[in-house]
């Protein structure tokens, strides 16, 4: 206790369990004020973008999936949409549909993974998914084999799960054979009503009551639920195309961290939310009629704001991208050919697309010769950190009465709500509360 | 890879009354490898009967202290702050596998040791001086003892799980160190180099991938490291003679996931001095 009669508490996690990547949080409480909120990214920085700089233009898919190990496939279709900009290459759309199948098998793996192993035990007391399986081990292994389907799609079409082999500038290497993709449709259809029974078992957990006000952020395109494509929108009337995304979000370096803050311009403060919730809420009409009913059986409304349920949001996503994947598996017929044609020439281009944890940018600048002069890659976690920093200072705020022990808990799954990918941003989590005397 | 050898000894017999522990430790690098450990999905959880997962942060906020029987290593060493850590890890592991390019030839971060680091940093962040780096991301093994490589950027399931059970048997792994054209010809896969013309670089690159690219019509683009005696600077004059490579394409080709890696670094830096494959009149 200080002079004035307040208690001063520091909360803090030296290292976050269950996220992508290293990372700590610290949290300073004086009395019932809560003074600081970090979350420090100690993952060491691997200075990609400047790494990329001489490097020819057909090297980014395969350096840059190196950036994260969970969703190479974001890494490899942005950067190939951005240099395709900048060359003036068009895919043919049985590429692109290739590509969202490629996409599909990422977004199942990565939420698979992050519902069943990553998030899941924090709202069933557990402190693993291992732990988990000694009193479950029939919901592990549901968690285990639905992953296993992403793993597997991912693997078809692009070779193996971690840093698939087969995405080049212009399409594939190889499009694989009819009958390659025909084997996916049976594990497709069985994980259909694993799916399922996944956002029925999430949506029967227990969320604390909280809600943000966060501008939401993602991609919106005029039919599908959006993935490699669509423009950005927010709910506050951003509508943009790659090309403006700098001149509306500002990329900030912050102290007590080893990423990037980025920040729309010339609003308040300026933070915005992208990811699954942001997704979801901006482009509930663009899911299945399928997806959209285990969502409503699961309570979840058109629109939600409350980022414990991100993990019914990830559900319902995961069952959207099954089914996703099984249609475009069985309408596949081997493109006439694998890519088109690319010939380097000078240009600037810009490329997103959406992975698993949010919206992912890439800008390149080229010469002449293809070789690239300037990279530019904003990832989805460095997008988020302000949001989830504020979201963490009031979510404190409302929780003090708790013992430091179950604070610090509640505190890392609040963290985990936003799926953060440490390697991303620079990867992290470590938490660390603090009160004050 | 050894178990305790004294089987008389306080340590063995603790070691038969428990699950031997395992810890899995994070460098710097991408995930990627200890996630091949969670892409393990048949055999995870039967895994995890054999062994104590007693540290694997991206798994569980349970931490069991040391010293542990078995600890993976993932990442290269690329800050004052994990030159400290591996000593630490090493003092408190029985056996230390490294596992994966980062950990065993430096990973892509590893480009920054032909360069100058304080001007990559100034290139990515405002303020530079927020970061705590050092000039070069370097291999576990430059820093102590390991017991074992596991090669690929990725790790494969196989070669991990082989591993892992070779550990709990107490006998080495069986890998080979033979190149991925051994794994072309054994697959059936047709030369892309000879009948396409595709520079690759399976002829100095170790097996274990399963020969993945040229199955997918691409060159091999050496992500398993070099394979025992490679011939680094014959192939590249080959793909300059032959198949009309640039010099600069040769020296990047060889400077990518595992660019820390002594066969590729050499050649590298020898094609890169005299713009010529194997150095000055080769």
């Amino acid at each position: 206790m200080t002079d004035d009669g307040r208690e001063l508490r520091r909360l803090s996690v030296g290292a976050l369990a269950r996220v992508e990547g290293e990372g700590a949080m610290r949290v300073r409480v004086r009395g019932t004020t809560v003074e600081e909120v970090g979350l420090d990214i100690y993952e060491p920085p691997r200075f990609f973008e400047a790494l990329l700089r001489g490097r020819a233009f057909t090297e980014p898919p395969d350096i840059t999936a190196r950036i994260c190990g969970i969703c190479p496939v974001a890494y490899q279709t942005s950067s190939v949409q951005a240099i395709e900009d900048a060359l003036g290459v068009t895919v043919t759309d049985d590429v692109r549909e290739l590509r969202r199948l490629l996409y599909c098998g990422e977004w199942i793996q990565s939420h698979a993974l992050h519902i069943y192993l990553l998030h899941a035990p924090d709202f069933l007391g557990a402190e693993s998914a291992l732990e988990l399986a000694r009193s479950a081990p029939e919901v592990v292994q549901r968690g285990l084999a639905l992953k296993k389907v992403g793993n597997d799609v991912m693997a078809v079409v692009g070779g193996r799960a971690v840093h698939p082999v087969n995405v080049r500038v212009g399409g594939f290497y190889r499009a694989p054979s009819r009958s390659e993709v025909a084997a996916l449709e049976g594990p497709l259809t069985r994980a259909l009503e694993v799916a399922e029974e996944t956002v029925r078992w999430v949506g029967g957990f227990t969320f604390p009551s909280f809600e943000h006000d966060h501008e939401y952020v993602a991609l919106r395109h005029e039919r599908d639920y959006p993935m490699e494509r669509g423009r950005m929108v927010s709910d506050r009337g951003l509508d943009l195309g790659p090309h403006e995304f700098e001149d509306v979000v500002e990329e900030r370096h912050v102290e007590h961290s080893n990423a990037l803050h980025a920040v729309i311009r010339g609003r308040e403060d300026g933070a915005y939310l992208t990811g699954p919730l942001a997704r979801y809420s901006l482009n509930f009409d663009r899911l299945s009629p399928r997806a959209r009913q285990a969502a409503r059986d699961a309570g979840l409304g058109e629109r939600c704001r409350n980022p414990f349920q991100s993990i019914v949001v990830r559900a319902v996503e995961t069952l959207y991208a099954v089914e996703e994947a099984l249609a475009i598996v069985r309408r596949y017929r081997p493109p006439a050919s694998p890519g088109s044609e690319v010939v380097p020439r000078a240009g600037r281009g810009c490329g997103w697309s959406e992975a698993p944890r949010g919206l992912l940018y890439h800008r390149y600048s080229l010469a002449a010769d293809g070789s690239i002069l300037e990279a530019v890659i904003t990832p989805p976690t460095s997008q988020n950190q302000r949001a989830i920093e504020s979201d963490l200072a009031r979510f404190v705020e409302a929780r003090l009465d708790l013992d430091d022990q179950a604070l610090t808990w509640q505190c890392e799954q609040a963290i985990r709500n936003y799926d953060p990918c440490i390697s991303c941003a620079t990867h992290f989590l470590t938490a660390d509360v603090q009160r004050l005397p | 890879m050894k178990r305790p050898a004294d089987a008389s000894g306080p340590v063995a017999r603790a070691a038969q009354r428990r699950r031997p522990r395992l810890a899995v430790w994070k460098f710097s690098s991408c995930d990627g490898c200890q996630l091949t450990l969670l892409d393990c999905e048949d055999e995870l959880l039967a895994l995890a009967d054999r062994l104590e997962v007693a540290y694997f942060l991206e798994a569980s906020r349970a931490v069991v202290e040391g010293p542990y029987d078995l600890s993976l290593v993932e990442g290269s060493i690329t800050t004052p702050d994990e030159l400290e850590r591996i000593q630490e890890v090493r003092r408190q592991s029985r056996t230390v596998i490294a596992i994966g390019a980062c950990a065993t030839a430096g990973g892509i971060q590893s480009l920054r040791n032909v360069l100058d680091v304080d001007e990559l940093a100034r290139t990515v962040y405002a303020e530079p001086s927020y970061l705590d780096v050092l000039a070069t991301a370097t291999p576990i093994a430059e820093h102590v003892k390991v017991d074992f490589e596991l090669r690929g950027c990725p790790i494969t399931k196989e070669q991990l799980l082989e591993a892992i059970g070779a550990f709990l048997h107490g006998r080495r792994p069986a890998f080979g160190t033979v190149s991925v054209c051994q794994e072309c010809k054994r697959r059936g896969t047709v030369c892309v180099m000879v009948s396409g013309g595709v520079p690759c670089l399976g002829p100095v690159t170790q097996a274990g991938c399963g020969a993945l690219c040229p199955a997918y019509g691409r060159g091999c683009y050496g992500c398993f490291g070099p394979a025992e005696s490679p011939n680094v600077a014959s192939l590249m004059r080959w793909w300059q003679d032959e198949l009309g490579v640039e010099p600069a394409a040769t020296v990047r080709a060889l400077r990518t996931f595992n660019a820390a890696a002594p066969a590729f670094a050499d050649a590298a830096a020898a094609a890169d001095e005299s713009g010529r494959p194997g150095g000055e009149g080769a």
